[in-house]
């Protein structure tokens, strides 16, 4: 369908069409395979100038907004959710200090992180504090000029391959939701260290680490906004990329899609293509509709947050929820229709279906989004 | 350091037909693309601005249709643009092609190198980077695998050989031939997109370069192509069997007489 994107808008999409086709695709079968990072990907990422779409032009940013690196992730994660995910966890954690940082942290690292020359990441998760990240237990207390960090983040994408790290820590327990402030680490800070990378079901070329501070001591400019609003600077940044989680799974879906329509073709049984049948056709169409509304959700939704800062829960997490569950059925419908054959490496589909499930799970379990939905909702028609 | 890139727009080769009744290439409804060695030359050219600072400038002979090709190059990181472009030029071999470049680079005048692929794919000639240069009366390698360094205007650079590489120091202003082993062409940038759509290329006629008509296009060649075969393959072939020993004898005793 036609979006009618404007001449820059389809540009973004050709550039990362273009990395996609020629880096991505052929190389995601072994990273999946190896584990390993990609890092010559995200490189051409960075030359082609897309890490700075969302970030503005005065720190070296192309401008753009929400729309616009959705459109590009789109692309991504057509090839490889797992590429696209390295990519977008660079943005969730350059996002606090767009959203919340003073003007001096801004330009001291929006313009690294936007030329992709430095990576950033966000941390929020830990052993403790997942869904409900009132458990975090990790404190920061101001010693002089400086702030020591003590406790441990878990699953943080990209840990050990940022510079950049984005941190949330109590500052102050008896204050409850406002006593954690967020902060900037950076890679090399003392007491700073990175725990094993962990074994993931998908996504496996993207790094998962648990990020260790043990008295590690950052100076005290470093604090991102004010003490204590740690956890609006978290819900602002996660309203503003979730719609980026939310386009991964219309990216895959695509794919999915892509993958399964051509194998239809292809196949031959009882002498004609398997998509001469009607119980292919079917199942082939609705994973067209679905991929199609998840589409037009996320760009909606993104357009919204893009011109509406102070209203963006509700629309986030209505296209994050509705677009990764879409993701899941798609791809468990694209190994369907390859059936055996989808069912082993050969074929990438298998892969996709792995890649889907984190979509369900990260940035706020799909369960939370309906909270968040819920909530809304609530406020709304009190209001009525 | 300023660098001038000659491309060619040709046919993309994974969509190529022969037209069965001329036998020479059906262009009808088939992709133009650049020429494949020619995008390793701008990417090398890129890079060499990149380290050593500079200008690109990349230099066509061909249809008005072969702006497309340069905006993509300027996507790709070159900042100026040349199409020589005119109906004279029609026809033209290597020996009138080269002529019309030479005239082109005297009018542009300025530069240090000149960079092309080693040949085009549809003519696969590769006469057009060497005639050039003895138009211009410069330095000239060709098959260069690798651009070493530049020390006080001398480069030094790796030619590929069958049997390894010569390496040779070459003094600027000089004329390279490349081959795909010299780089990884990038994917154009979305800044680089928007320069693209946004530059004016500069368009240079037969009467721009100050050239002499009977000099260009098919009047100006030397060669004509009278027609376009496959070869067909003539000679015996015999295949040898029996132990290694017993071929190697095989072998000699059909070589010997033939010495």
């Amino acid at each position: 369908m036609d979006y009618f994107l404007s001449e820059e808008q389809q540009m973004i999409v050709d550039v990362a069409r273009q990395i996609t086709d020629e880096m991505i695709i052929p190389q995601r079968a072994e990273l999946d395979e190896t584990e390993g990072y990609p890092r010559d990907i995200l490189t051409a990422i960075a030359k082609a100038d897309l890490y700075g779409l969302y970030i503005p032009e005065e720190y070296g940013g192309l401008g753009g907004g929400c729309f616009e690196i959705v459109l590009a992730l789109e692309q991504f994660a057509r090839g490889c959710t797992g590429v696209a995910t390295a990519f977008a966890a660079s943005a969730l954690g350059a996002y606090p200090i767009l959203i919340s940082g003073s003007e001096e942290l801004k330009q001291k690292y929006m313009p690294a992180i936007a030329s992709g020359e430095k990576l950033a990441a966000f941390a929020l998760t830990e052993a403790n504090a997942g869904s409900d990240a009132s458990g975090i237990q990790t404190t920061a207390v101001l010693d002089g000029d400086e702030w020591v960090l003590n406790g441990t983040k878990q699953w943080i994408t990209n840990a050990g391959e940022a510079q950049i790290y984005t941190v949330i820590a109590i500052t102050d327990k008896s204050k409850g939701p406002r006593g954690a402030t967020m902060f900037v680490v950076e890679d090399k800070d003392p007491g700073f260290s990175y725990g094993v990378k962990e074994k993931k079901l998908g996504i496996r070329c993207s790094s998962t680490r648990e990020l260790i501070f043990k008295d590690c001591r950052i100076p005290k400019d470093r604090v991102i906004g004010r003490i204590g609003m740690g956890f609006i600077t978290v819900m602002k940044t996660l309203d503003q990329s979730r719609p980026g989680i939310a386009i991964l799974g219309v990216g895959l879906g695509q794919g999915a899609l892509d993958e399964a329509a051509i194998y239809a073709k292809q196949r031959v049984q009882f002498g004609k293509p398997i998509i001469s049948f009607q119980a292919v056709q079917h199942i082939l169409a609705d994973m067209a509709i679905q991929v199609e509304a998840g589409r037009a959700l996320v760009y909606s939704a993104a357009k919204h947050i893009d011109a509406h800062k102070n209203d963006m829960s509700k629309a986030s997490s209505m296209c994050k929820v509705f677009a990764t569950d879409m993701a899941m059925k798609v791809t468990i419908d694209a190994v369907q229709v390859l059936a055996g054959y989808g069912y082993m490496r050969d074929y990438p589909v298998e892969k996709m279906m792995r890649d889907a499930k984190i979509l369900q799970i990260y940035e706020g379990t799909n369960q939370i989004q309906r909270n968040v939905i819920g909530q809304e909702l609530n406020k709304e028609y009190m209001r009525a | 350091m300023k660098i001038i890139v000659c491309v060619k727009q040709v046919p993309d080769a994974k969509d190529v037909r022969l037209d069965p009744k001329t036998n020479t290439l059906s262009r009808e409804g088939v992709q133009a693309i650049m020429n494949p060695y020619d995008r390793h030359a701008l990417e090398e050219a890129v890079r060499l601005k990149e380290q050593h600072g500079g200008t690109v400038t990349v230099l066509s002979m061909g249809p008005p249709q072969a702006e497309a090709m340069l905006r993509e190059a300027v996507s790709c990181g070159a900042d100026e643009a040349v199409l020589v472009s005119d109906r004279a030029f029609a026809g033209a071999d290597t020996w009138a092609t080269t002529y019309t470049l030479a005239m082109a680079i005297k009018k542009i005048d300025d530069f240090d190198l000149i960079l092309c692929g080693k040949q085009a794919i549809d003519g696969d000639t590769a006469q057009v980077g060497p005639g050039l240069a003895e138009r211009l009366d410069i330095p000239f390698v060709a098959y260069v695998r690798k651009i070493n360094n530049c020390i006080a205007n001398i480069m030094q650079v790796e030619r590929l050989m069958d049997d390894g590489y010569d390496l040779l120091e070459v003094p600027l202003p000089a004329l390279f031939t490349v081959v795909k082993e010299i780089n990884e062409p990038r994917i154009p940038s979305l800044k680089g997109k928007m320069r693209a759509k946004k530059i004016d290329i500069t368009k240079l006629t037969a009467v721009d370069i100050e050239a002499d008509l009977e000099q260009l296009g098919l009047k100006g060649s030397t060669t004509q192509v009278v027609k376009v075969f496959s070869p067909e393959l003539k000679g015996a072939r015999a295949i040898l069997a029996g132990t290694a020993d017993e071929q190697v004898t095989q072998l000699y005793d059909k070589l010997l007489p033939l010495l």
